[in-house]
């Protein structure tokens, strides 16, 4: 690997251990659609950064940091919420390029995943995430567990409990527009979706459940980096290939959805 | 710990009728009823999920409170044991019941309806509440487990004020130190 790909390559293994790991908690809230809706503003965010010659970091941070706000402001969970939001970062992501000096290119690079423009900036930021958000998931997820199963519990002890629910969707917005600034949007889906939906299935306990998430995520990661590389494929859809075609092996497409009892 | 105060508790419009009892430590009160007479809905009053139409509803200073619904979430789907459920819950600092410890290192989402009941109901009361709200408990309990719950529960009264709603008198009678019937202080 020639130096050229060395810090994007850097930049992206930690975001392949991060993202899965935010996913398993995303999913167990039963909110890997927010996923979606977030990427898709961070994308804007990004793209309008951009066009305000900002970092593409800050525009993703802001924007999906907006989608969180909008989330909390709504009364939490929705699906209608997070269709909306998706197609509002659609709209806005192509209507932007439409209408700025950036053009189509960059809209496409956010959209179909420009790993190999991420410099130094991008892997410094990476960092920072990746060392803020893995105390703050080991404090977050037994508050985040108990919510969960006995949602209650909160109310009844009067509990500051907008401390971890909002602690999270901050994190969970950091943490996606790091991936859409790093790996573009359907990449940073790919990763906080498919392997946290694998070690759902396959997990004995919580624990090796997030093994499993960073493991399958930087394992089609490192796979997909190089499959790009050795056919000068697109890396964004070459990653989602690479999860789709890892969960058709696993096997696991043909299983009912609901648990076994 | 808990005191009621001709308590009318509902939604849009009063469900239960006017009740008036205490629950200290060390006590375990069933509360009686008819279905539909708004046991479970009183319970959720003292909560703050259900709706205070009239009277009072009193608790001790920093009473934390421990509470089981009366259908516990039950995730389709979730990679999680018994032993991290009672970990996040700070409910890993007593023993379990022997039937239940062996199943802990299973996924929650594998064991059965019985199991699953025992497990939440343990989390309950092995937690870090002092006021134990526990709302129809031996749902989908066979009679062992009906007996290992009443054991627990026994087990757990002396640092605890426990009020257990129950349709099954029997099990009231077994678990109680007093019971309330809420049909007897209707009208």
């Amino acid at each position: 690997m020639g130096d050229l790909f060395v810090t994007p390559f850097i930049a992206g293994l930690l975001l392949a251990l991060l993202l899965p790991l935010v996913g398993n908690l995303l999913r167990l809230r039963d909110e890997w659609l927010a996923t979606l809706g977030l990427a898709h503003l961070a994308a804007a965010g990004a793209l309008l950064g951009m066009a305000a010659h900002l970092p593409s970091f800050l525009g993703a941070w802001a924007g999906a940091l907006t989608g969180a706000g909008a989330k909390r402001a709504g009364g939490g969970r929705s699906n209608s919420a997070y269709g909306l939001m998706i197609l509002a970062g659609w709209a806005l992501t192509l209507l932007v390029a439409a209408n700025t000096a950036l053009g189509d290119a960059l809209a496409h690079a956010l959209i179909d995943g420009q790993l190999y423009f991420a410099g130094w900036r991008e892997l410094v930021i990476d960092v920072i995430v990746l060392l803020l958000a893995l105390p703050a998931l080991r404090w977050l997820t037994p508050r985040l567990i108990a919510a969960r199963l006995f949602p209650e519990r909160e109310r009844a002890n009067r509990l500051p409990a907008w401390r971890w629910h909002l602690g999270f969707d901050l994190l969970a917005a950091s943490a996606i527009a790091a991936g859409t600034a790093t790996l573009g949007l359907m990449a940073s889906f790919a990763l906080i979706f498919v392997p946290p939906w694998l070690a759902f299935r396959l997990a004995p306990d919580w624990r090796r459940a997030q093994w499993l998430a960073g493991g399958f995520g930087v394992a089609g990661y490192g796979l997909a980096f190089a499959l790009a590389l050795i056919f000068d494929q697109p890396f964004g859809p070459v990653l989602a290939a690479v999860f789709v075609a890892l969960f058709g092996f696993s096997g696991l497409g043909r299983r009912p959805v609901s648990a076994e009892f | 710990m808990l005191r009621l105060v001709d308590a009318v508790a509902g939604y849009a419009q009063p469900v239960s009728p006017a009740a008036t009892f205490s629950v200290a430590r060390g006590e375990v009160v069933g509360l009686a009823g008819p279905n539909g007479i708004g046991k479970s809905t009183l319970l959720k009053a003292v909560l703050g999920a259900a709706r205070l139409c009239a009277g009072r509803i009193e608790r001790a200073p920093e009473t934390r409170i421990g509470y089981l619904p009366q259908q516990p979430v039950r995730l389709p789907e979730v990679p999680l044991c018994g032993r991290e459920l009672l970990a996040a819950l700070g409910a890993d600092r007593l023993a379990p019941p022997a039937r239940l410890a062996e199943r802990l290192a299973l996924r929650i989402d594998r064991l059965s309806g019985g199991e699953y009941q025992l497990l939440m109901l343990w989390a309950t009361l092995a937690g870090e509440g002092d006021l134990i709200l526990l709302d129809e408990p031996t749902n989908s309990l066979d009679r062992a487990h009906i007996q290992t719950a009443c054991d627990e529960i026994a087990a757990a009264r002396g640092q605890r004020a426990t009020l257990v709603v129950s349709h099954d008198r029997g099990f009231l009678e077994a678990v109680s130190t007093r019971i309330v019937d809420l049909g007897a202080t209707h009208g």
